[in-house]
């Protein structure tokens, strides 16, 4: 791949929405711009990432990291509530939802 | 906002004479581990709301995952019974995506690498046409773990739609599931919805069996999502196919996959394009209504777990998992088509029912395997499918079937008498012994039931009541032998008679 | 004595108070003592636990008064890089978006402190999320670097690093994903350790790039980060990428200090073109030490390095793009919006983490989602995985050749603030010569070999070594710092103007 592909304020403002962040749009052609040139700058990886070399996956050779399927201690209710910006009936609640999922 | 928009359908037998359904299932199966996917917060039902919850399933930050041996193990075993190749190594990914039940933010599940694949599962219909086998290909099975559960306030049905807000639950987040995927299913023409429910049936016999899942549909431990298009010939590419969520039992899927065609078919002969979404089941209403457009070109970014290690399953291990697999369910099938002199039509009957397991109990516990069957798969499949519940959910054991069906044959109860015992037991009210008992079923010589047959009789014979009356005593034999014949038998002959009498006033 | 007691390394303090010369309790107030005197302007601590720091430190001294054999840094007063989890405390990353956040649970690595008897004094000031060179970009002021107050510490551990540097705390730990606490330690002369990948738990240190951080010791010498290195290192099972094997003995390493017969290797791509004029003096005059100490010093080539930067500003982004995402105003942190029925679930987590996310964080995660994309994947994230396999068998061909590499840590000396800002690739060079080690998962120590002479900054020499074989940096650095030691006649850092 030898040309980056040039980052538009449209573009921007998908990744945003992506990203589920409101990024008001007199900054998308900032972050546009921004984005062209760190990418200009690391598109460089394709020139060497050629076919036989295998994408690392891990830096260590481990395989088969298992726990035993045992119970442990468990974080309290009002623990697990304690950083919660708002709560009812020992629940987290959030806002309106739109959609089913 | 009315969510039973009316849509037009075409008859079902004109639907399928004139297209060629394709069928795919997605059924995601909660394992029954003690503890979560990937941390040890425990996984029993009903707990009060967010006490079963870590900062690994919590998704607090710096938290982390560690997988948990047996999610491992059941993954692998499910996908031997389902014939699938066992992948010599595969990791987990990150499918990204936005939702409050989603603690993370992003699901840990499997995508171009999943542990099971290549599989398949042959599944028997009943059909006018004597059984037909159908050939399930299984394109995977994958581990992946449950969400939190949300639950909507504020609105009038409790539904999204309308709600205020909504509070959030993450007992559930966590719990491991395994995804089950089936190719493309071509070929079953009209009989698609019966083979999709024979399909699910099969699966969660075979579920069970292994023991990985209590495999409830009603409680969600299996869950079952219908894909299904149209094509006007199986020589076509694929038509667009819609999702249908929200179908909770087996009828449910038989139903909603006949609907789904139906309403297709509707929207194609009307020159519009079936479009592709998620749709939602309504059992009450028998209909799908529309969901979320579906894009395939949903973007979850996946990439390979970096906080977990890749998993190889060396082949020494998957053998040890392949000698703990029950018998092979076809094996099986045949073994006791053999052993009990049934047809596979009469076998079909019985798996489709879910009561294999049953019958085969009740026969080990003395029954007769006609009558095992005749009960499991008459009025106990009625019965739990009036309650909406799973045959083996009932509160009534293949012992206390066996022990009503030997009452029977020692002439102690009749087929009446038997049913009522039945409904005795799944009340609560004991045993077979305890209910003939408490409920005085088992004095047959009861004068009760014998007054009320020979009243019985003498209504449906008045031309010989009256000659009775008459003083002609020997015409009382027709009396007796219709309460005989009425009480199969199992009344005293000479009661019978001496009642009779009794109650016509008259004297030997 | 007080003044004294801030100026002891930590194995001397942990000395002082097994002995009882003082007690941790005097050891701990002479040092919030000193946060309480220079923070102000250093700015290194975002939260100073008093109470916890005074208790924990009784406890040291009753342990003691009771005849209990005390862990080797008890009573040492540590700093705790604000990106590790210390339950009940406030733990914001640097960001906006977990201010007041206290965790309901330690990291391992501030169990095992606590464990050991380390009396931890507060959060140091990080680059929002671990991200950046300066610990500019917290939400809460940058840190200023004790050499120069208008001078960047270094990041994003410009907290910890400081803090030491500043004499406020002796230890600290800090994290490293791409650099932040090797460059952090050479801008401030301390010394700077990232451990192997999977040596130290990263269980409840807040995830940045999974593959590449590590939690690391910052101290003044050697030894101490070896002791420090020692206390936290080790498999925990509640970390699958920890390693399950025993930790290499880096205390005795560091107290062997003996590099006779070893061969080490001058990164060729490293240390060239782009590096500060008195950065490769002194680089050049600490690899001529070495040689006199004994070892055999050669050049090797690690062909693939230049394109670690590149590798790393995908691979970083592409993970924090998802490790960030549980930030959503939904379950804790900061949340702009209410849930009263108008504004949806969607918009109040764009909102929040408009608000909440500063301008670097925001890049990196449009990056990373960018390099994750349907189509592009492959391209970008994908090939990133593979130019790591390259830089991977690069450091192991090296090591073939040679036991260790070194090449200077960083490739300038501490800029001014703000001089960088405005520039996020400038800014990401800073990185270029830590990078290669943690795309490789390898360990490498940065330790001060003088100061500039333009400028008369700290300049920091960078020791690379094989994975798990951390003992060898240990070794190198601590022999280079004694005869640096002797060269200078006292420890660097008196160098440093008082504050």
């Amino acid at each position: 791949m030898s040309e980056t592909p040039s980052i538009t304020r449209d573009d921007v403002a998908h990744l945003a929405r992506l990203a589920r962040i409101d990024v008001p749009p007199e900054q998308l052609d900032h972050y546009a711009e921004q984005l062209q040139v760190i990418l200009g700058a690391v598109a460089q990886v394709s020139e060497v990432a050629s076919d036989d070399v295998p994408a690392m996956s891990h830096p260590l050779p481990l395989v088969n990291v298992f726990r035993e399927d045992v119970v442990r201690p468990t974080l309290s209710n009002a623990e697990a509530l304690s950083g919660a910006p708002s709560v009812e009936s020992e629940r987290f609640r959030v806002p309106r939802i739109l959609d089913e999922e | 906002m009315s969510t039973h928009t009316a849509e037009t359908v075409v008859p079902y037998d004109d639907v399928v004479a004139r297209f060629d359904p394709v069928l795919g299932l997605e059924v995601h199966v909660e394992l029954g581990t003690a503890t979560k996917m990937f941390c040890g917060c425990p996984t029993e039902f009903g707990a009060p709301p967010n006490t079963q919850v870590c900062p690994t399933c919590l998704g607090l930050p710096g938290s982390l995952p560690v997988v948990n041996a047996i999610g491992v193990e059941s993954a692998i075993r499910i996908g031997l019974a389902l014939n699938c190749q066992i992948a010599e190594w595969c990791r987990f990914a990150r499918k990204n995506y936005f939702y409050p039940d989603m603690p993370k933010n992003f699901q840990t599940s499997q995508y171009d690498e999943p542990i099971c694949f290549d599989g398949h599962l042959d599944v028997d219909v009943e059909t006018d046409e004597g059984v037909l086998t159908f050939r399930v290909g299984i394109e995977r099975a994958h581990m992946e773990e449950d969400t939190g559960k949300t639950s909507h306030q504020g609105g009038a049905t409790g539904r999204i739609h309308g709600a205020d807000y909504s509070l959030v639950d993450y007992n559930r987040a966590g719990i491991p599931l395994i995804e089950i995927v089936t190719k493309p299913l071509e070929g079953t023409g009209k009989y698609a919805p019966e083979v999709a429910k024979a399909y699910v049936a099969a699966l969660r016999e075979i579920l069970r069996g292994l023991g990985v899942s209590d495999v409830k549909m009603e409680q969600g431990s299996l869950r079952c999502d219908a894909n299904v298009s149209l094509r006007l010939s199986p020589a076509d590419r694929l038509g667009t196919r819609t999702e249908t969520k929200n179908v909770n039992s087996l009828r449910s899927v038989e139903r909603a996959v006949r609907y789904e065609m139906t309403r297709q078919a509707a929207v194609l002969d009307a020159g519009g394009r079936v479009v592709q979404e998620t749709r939602h089941w309504h059992e009450d209403t028998g209909v799908t209504t529309s969901g979320r457009e579906k894009s395939d070109a949903e973007d979850y970014r996946y990439f390979p777990e970096p906080d977990l290690v890749p998993i190889a399953p060396s082949r020494e291990w998957v053998e040890q998992l392949r000698a703990t697999l029950p018998e092979n369910p076809a094996v099986r099938q045949a073994r006791l088509i053999a052993d009990w002199g049934i047809t596979p039509f009469e076998m079909a009957s019985v798996v489709n029912a879910g009561a294999l397991d049953l019958v085969e109990q009740t026969v080990a516990a003395g029954a007769d395997q006609s009558a095992a069957r005749k009960w499991w798969t008459g009025e106990l499949a009625r019965i739990a499918n009036e309650r909406e519940v799973e045959l083996a959910d009932l509160a009534i054991t293949p012992v206390d079937v066996a022990r009503v069906e030997a009452l029977v044959g020692e002439g102690a109860l009749n087929d009446k008498l038997a049913r009522q015992v039945i409904e005795g037991v799944l009340a609560g009210e004991g045993s077979p012994d305890d209910v003939v008992a408490s409920r005085g079923l088992a004095v047959v010589s009861d004068d009760g039931p014998l007054l009320a047959a020979i009243d019985e009789a003498l209504a449906a014979q008045p031309d010989v009541a009256e000659k009775i009356r008459g003083g002609k005593v020997a015409a009382a034999g027709a009396i007796v032998g219709a309460v005989m014949k009425a009480t199969r038998g199992q009344a005293d002959a000479g009661r019978v008679r001496a009642l009779l009498l009794e109650r016509l006033g008259v004297s030997e | 004595m007080t003044t004294d007691l801030i100026r002891l390394t930590a194995a001397r303090t942990a000395a002082v108070v097994a002995s009882g010369e003082a007690s941790a309790v005097e050891v701990a107030q002479a040092h919030l003592d000193r946060i309480a005197a220079v923070d102000g302007r250093v700015h290194a601590f975002l939260h100073v636990d008093t109470e916890g720091a005074l208790a924990a430190a009784a406890v040291v001294d009753a342990r003691r008064a009771a005849g209990e054999a005390l862990a080797p840094l008890a009573g040492v007063p540590l700093a705790l890089k604000d990106v590790m989890t210390q339950k009940g405390i406030p733990t914001t990353c640097g960001s906006r978006i977990l201010e007041g956040w206290r965790p309901p649970y330690d990291a391992t690595v501030t169990a095992r402190l606590k464990e050991a008897g380390v009396v931890i004094l507060g959060k140091t000031n990080m680059d929002e999320f671990a991200m950046g060179s300066s610990t500019e970009h917290s939400a809460y002021g940058p840190t200023h670097n004790p050499w120069d107050l208008e001078r960047i510490p270094g990041g994003s551990g410009g907290g910890s690093a400081a803090a030491v540097a500043a004499f406020e705390a002796p230890i600290a730990i800090g994290t490293d994903t791409g650099g932040s606490i090797r460059q952090p330690a050479a801008v401030t002369g301390t010394v700077g350790v990232k451990p192997t990948y999977g040596a130290v738990s990263r269980y409840g240190l807040v995830a940045l790039a999974s593959s590449l951080d590590q939690a690391g010791p910052c101290a003044r010498t050697v030894l101490d980060t070896a002791l420090l290195h020692a206390t936290i290192a080790g498999h925990d099972p509640l970390d699958s990428t920890s390693a399950p094997v025993p930790v290499p003995d880096v205390v005795a390493a560091a107290l062997r200090a003996d590099v006779r017969g070893m061969r080490i290797g001058v990164v060729k791509e490293l240390g060239g073109e782009g590096y500060q004029p008195g950065v490769r003096h002194r680089f050049d005059e600490a690899v001529e030490i070495l040689t006199e100490l004994g070892a055999e010093v050669v050049e090797v080539s690690c062909p693939h390095f230049p394109y670690a930067l590149a590798a790393y500003y995908l691979i970083l982004p592409s993970e924090c793009s998802s490790n960030l995402a549980k930030f959503d105003g939904m379950r804790f942190g900061l949340r702009v919006g209410e849930d009263d029925g108008s504004p949806s679930v969607e918009q109040v987590m764009g909102r929040t983490r408009a608000a909440g996310f500063g301008d670097e964080t925001i890049r990196r995660i449009m990056l990373g989602t960018y390099a994750l994309s349907a189509g592009y994947y492959d391209a970008y994230y994908g090939s990133a995985q593979k130019v790591r396999t390259l830089i991977t068998r690069d450091f192991a061909a090296a090591f073939e050749q040679v036991d260790v590499l070194v090449s200077p840590t960083a490739p300038t000396t501490a800029f001014k603030l703000g001089e960088k800002l405005d520039d996020p690739l400038a800014m990401y060079l800073n990185d270029i010569a830590t990078i290669p080690a943690n795309l490789a998962g390898t360990p490498g120590m940065s330790l001060p070999v003088g100061l500039a002479p333009e400028d008369g900054l700290p300049v920091g020499l960078q020791i690379m070594a094989p994975a798990m074989a951390d003992d060898r940096l240990y070794n190198v650095g601590a022999a280079l710092e004694a005869a640096l030691l002797d060269r200078w006649g006292h420890p660097i850092l008196e160098e440093a103007p008082s504050l």
